[in-house]
């Protein structure tokens, strides 16, 4: 530890103020703050002294208040931060705490035994900036330099009074850094976590610079002007000072402009995949585009959850938002898709897009999960309950959102698919629940990966003839729940499940899929295909994979925890409950791919609710979807039953059993080819 | 008696001191202090423990034996000693200490005298059992083996 080149680098002893960001703050920071310890107690003041060192910081202990006032006095600049014990025999501590505010400014934690509410409020009162309870853990201490940044911080704000142009600078750059981050995070499972290491990072990074600004939220109104300009512009032609200077949205930075620009180029690739499904869909779609208006308010909260979580990074949240939003009432950001799903299932029309509508339809809480996780297969019914939900759609990262302005639609489904994958499903799973709807259980939207969305795409078309592009979501203006022309499902045989047309179906098709897929594959592989491979499992998986497709649906998961946060986490977990993942899919890539959706799924606690609703759908759209899906299996990666036996849910696959039996298989009009059921909320 | 042996054992007696309360999470914070450049903090620890809180327990005897008791000042002891028996990871002195106060805020002389044998009686065991301890680990080293790390599921 390079304590001395720290210190010196620091250069503390000039006057905080001048402590400004990016000055002398050296990478090993917190290393090397300069600690003034102060307990009467010797064998604390020995314990916290090794805890300190431990922490890398620089440690100066005394047993008397008065000795430390003199030490600090001696050194006005010669220490960082002081602890100090409360019950101290020559002084109050509060009074040290008083002295050392007014004389020096530093900032003082206050510490000991007595954890009464009153000594705590003390503290409060007299200026402490924390309060800890001893016996101190080191965890405790290893944050302490928050403190020391945070004041100086301020100090510099009040010395710099615009300072914003300095700030700004600063923060976009943290914030792209993260974002940029998480955006190539994005499908991956590590990603999630990954970005949380990058967040710490960059955290690391403000402190230094003491200004942290906050992260620039792509709101839907932002987006939307942010991809008007790119569309005046030209999309070969946009670059970031342009765009900015378009916008002329004061306070914004160029840096910003130029992540979001990078995601939004991301996000259009994927899509390009699908393109060519998507003009399909986009007519579907627009049809549809009332219902899906609904999905589109994917839950802003489900999104913000989302991007609260770190799941999904702000942008991609804001994305959604623009989609969802842009279009939906915000519907209550339920996991659309799980109420798509359901709607899928239980209705056989297209709407159910998207697990959109699935919170309201699906009610099966358990299917809608499905749905979240795949935003995009389930498309069609679930974009229909999607426009409802939409809101819930806020944990689909969808990818589409900040191609959310085209597919505003398509946009509450995606949204909801899950945040990173969500982004990608998003498009997808719009642009599936297009296309898949009709057919069969797209599930390729949201899915996750952008694979899905192309492969779905690809898939669906083929069989559906409805354009699985559709998935590729975004950009292409038809938003990507337009694939799941809904509204279509009527042209959609029998699909119940509808994939296609039916969001509800296809939804729940998907969901199955993704949900195996997103089960086993949840560990991160964006494995794009996996949709289909969840029709596949949903065959033959039993109610089990339903919980298992909860698992990129997460809906399931989160469903019960309601927070997005959990939805990944719960994707994940739910894949190891249900465990159900691994197995059940068949190999097919869409663990990877549903275990991204998966992720949506958490988000969107709400739709969980739906999910289980519709997960009985799904379930008894599963089972005609199952057969349609296999029938259809278009896709590369794995038969279409996906659904049957991902759904977990054991009514649903009871249910699909029974359609399945009754239902004729002739409907190939599911092409899960790889829709990641992921988004299936289940 | 081996390396081996002595280290079971070692690791059999740290473990009962847990399971009965004597020591709690604290302590093993204070284990994973210790490092090479460190090696016997957690002797020094305790034994700046032992010297603190039979200093207070001298001046807690003595507060309590005046005849008009200061409670303050029995309740500023009692809470250091609150203080420090935590810190080190002294569960149940830290218990009778808590006990303790209570009764100082009251003002009940019989019932604080009482609180101040049980502190004591909790006092002279975890000493006891800390040198046990501490002595099995001298043992340990001076064989030539090295002190196994605890891992308790708390």
């Amino acid at each position: 530890m390079n304590v001395s080149s720290v210190k010196g680098s620091m250069s503390i002893s000039s006057s905080t103020s001048t402590w400004k960001a990016g000055d002398t703050i050296s990478d090993q920071f917190p290393a090397g703050l300069r600690v003034l310890v102060v307990d009467d107690d010797p064998t604390c003041l020995m314990i916290l002294e090794k805890m300190l060192i431990a922490c890398l910081y620089k440690v100066t202990k005394c047993n008397r208040a008065e000795t430390a006032l003199s030490k600090l006095r001696e050194n006005k600049n010669g220490y960082d931060i002081v602890l100090s014990d409360v019950h101290m025999p020559d002084m109050d501590g509060f009074k040290l705490l008083e002295h050392i505010g007014l004389e020096m400014d530093l900032p003082v934690i206050m510490m000991s035994a007595d954890d009464g509410k009153q000594v705590v409020m003390k503290g409060v009162t007299h200026g402490a900036c924390d309060y800890l309870i001893k016996p101190v853990r080191i965890e405790a201490l290893k944050n302490i330099w928050q403190h020391v940044v945070r004041k100086r911080k301020n100090e510099w704000k009040e010395f710099e009074q615009s300072g914003s142009v300095e700030e700004g600078d600063r923060q976009p750059k943290q914030s792209d850094d993260a974002d940029y981050s998480s955006s190539a995070n994005e499908g991956n499972w590590k990603g999630s976590k990954k970005r949380k290491d990058e967040e710490e990072e960059t955290d690391e990074r403000d402190d230094t610079s003491t200004l942290k600004k906050p992260r620039v939220v792509w709101s839907v109104e932002l987006h939307q002007q942010f991809v008007a300009a790119v569309n005046q512009l030209g999309i070969d032609k946009a670059v970031p000072k342009k765009i900015l200077e378009l916008m002329n949205v004061p306070g914004l930075t160029r840096e910003n402009v130029a992540s979001h620009l990078q995601k939004y180029r991301l996000y259009l690739r994927r899509l390009s995949g699908v393109s060519q499904h998507q003009s399909n869909l986009s007519t579907i779609i627009s049809a549809q585009d009332p219902t899906f208006g609904s999905l589109s308010s994917l839950s802003g909260l489900d999104l913000q959850t989302l991007a609260a979580t770190g799941q999904l990074p702000a942008q991609s949240l804001a994305r959604l938002q623009a989609a969802g939003l842009g279009r939906a009432t915000a519907k209550s950001g339920i996991p659309i898709t799980l109420v798509d799903q359901r709607n899928i299932f239980s209705f056989e029309n297209p709407k159910l897009r998207f697990g959109e509508g699935q919170q309201q339809h699906m009610t099966n809480k358990q299917q809608v999960n499905l749905l979240h996780g795949i935003p995009t297969t389930m498309e069609p019914k679930q974009l229909v309950s999607l426009r409802h939900a939409a809101q819930s759609i806020g944990n689909m990262n969808m990818q589409v959102p900040p191609h959310g302005a085209q597919s505003s639609q398509n946009n509450p489904l995606l949204m909801q698919m899950g945040q990173q994958q969500q982004q990608q499903q998003q498009s997808r799973g719009q642009i599936l629940v297009d296309s898949t709807i009709n057919h069969a259980p797209r599930l390729s939207s949201s899915m996750g990966q952008p694979i899905l969305s192309n492969g779905i795409a690809t898939n669906v078309s083929s069989r559906n003839g409805i354009p699985e592009n559709i998935r590729a979501p975004g950009y292409s203006q038809t938003p990507s729940m337009l694939n799941f022309p809904m509204n279509h499902a009527s042209e959609l045989p029998g699909n119940s499940f509808a994939l296609g047309s039916t969001p509800g179906v296809s939804i729940l098709t998907s969901k199955g899929a993704f949900q195996e897929d997103v089960n086993s594959e949840i560990k991160g592989s964006g494995g794009l295909m996996p949709s289909y491979d969840v029709f596949n499992d949903l065959d033959q998986h039993k109610p089990q994979s339903w919980e298992l497709q909860n698992v990129g649906m997460a809906f399931d998961t989160s469903q019960h925890s309601n927070s997005l946060q959990g939805n990944l986490d719960l994707t994940q977990s739910a894949l190891g409950q249900q465990g159900f993942s691994s197995g059940q899919m068949n190999g097919h890539n869409r663990s990877a791919a549903v275990a991204s959706k998966a992720m949506f799924s958490t988000g969107d606690v709400k739709e969980l609710g739906s999910a289980q609703n519709v997960n009985q759908h799904l379930n008894n759209l599963l089972v005609d979807n199952t057969i349609r899906v296999k029938s259809e299996r278009v896709c590369d990666t794995s038969p279409a039953n996906i659904f049957p036996d991902h759904f977990g849910q054991d009514d649903l696959m009871s249910a699909l059993l029974k359609q399945q039996e009754s239902v004729a298989s002739s409907e190939n009009e599911f092409d899960f080819d790889g829709y990641s059921m992921n988004n299936i909320p289940v | 008696m081996e390396v081996g042996q002595m280290q079971r054992r070692l690791v059999d007696y740290t473990k009962s001191l847990f399971m009965e309360g004597f020591l709690d999470a604290q302590f093993l914070q204070l284990q994973q202090l210790q490092d090479e450049s460190n090696p016997d903090f957690v002797v020094e620890v305790v034994s700046l423990f032992f010297d603190d809180s039979e200093k207070l327990l001298n001046d807690l005897t003595m507060a309590l034996d005046q005849p008009n008791v200061d409670f303050k000042k029995v309740d500023a002891h009692v809470h250091q000693l609150k203080g420090s028996s935590s810190s080190i990871g002294a569960q149940r002195v830290k218990n009778a200490c808590i006990a303790f106060r209570s009764f100082c805020e009251e003002q009940n002389i019989d019932a604080t005298l009482r609180c101040l044998q049980q502190v004591k009686q909790e006092y002279y065991l975890v000493k006891n059992k800390l040198e046990t301890m501490l002595r099995l680990e001298q043992q340990i080293v001076a064989a030539g083996g090295s002190i196994p790390m605890i891992e308790l599921g708390f």
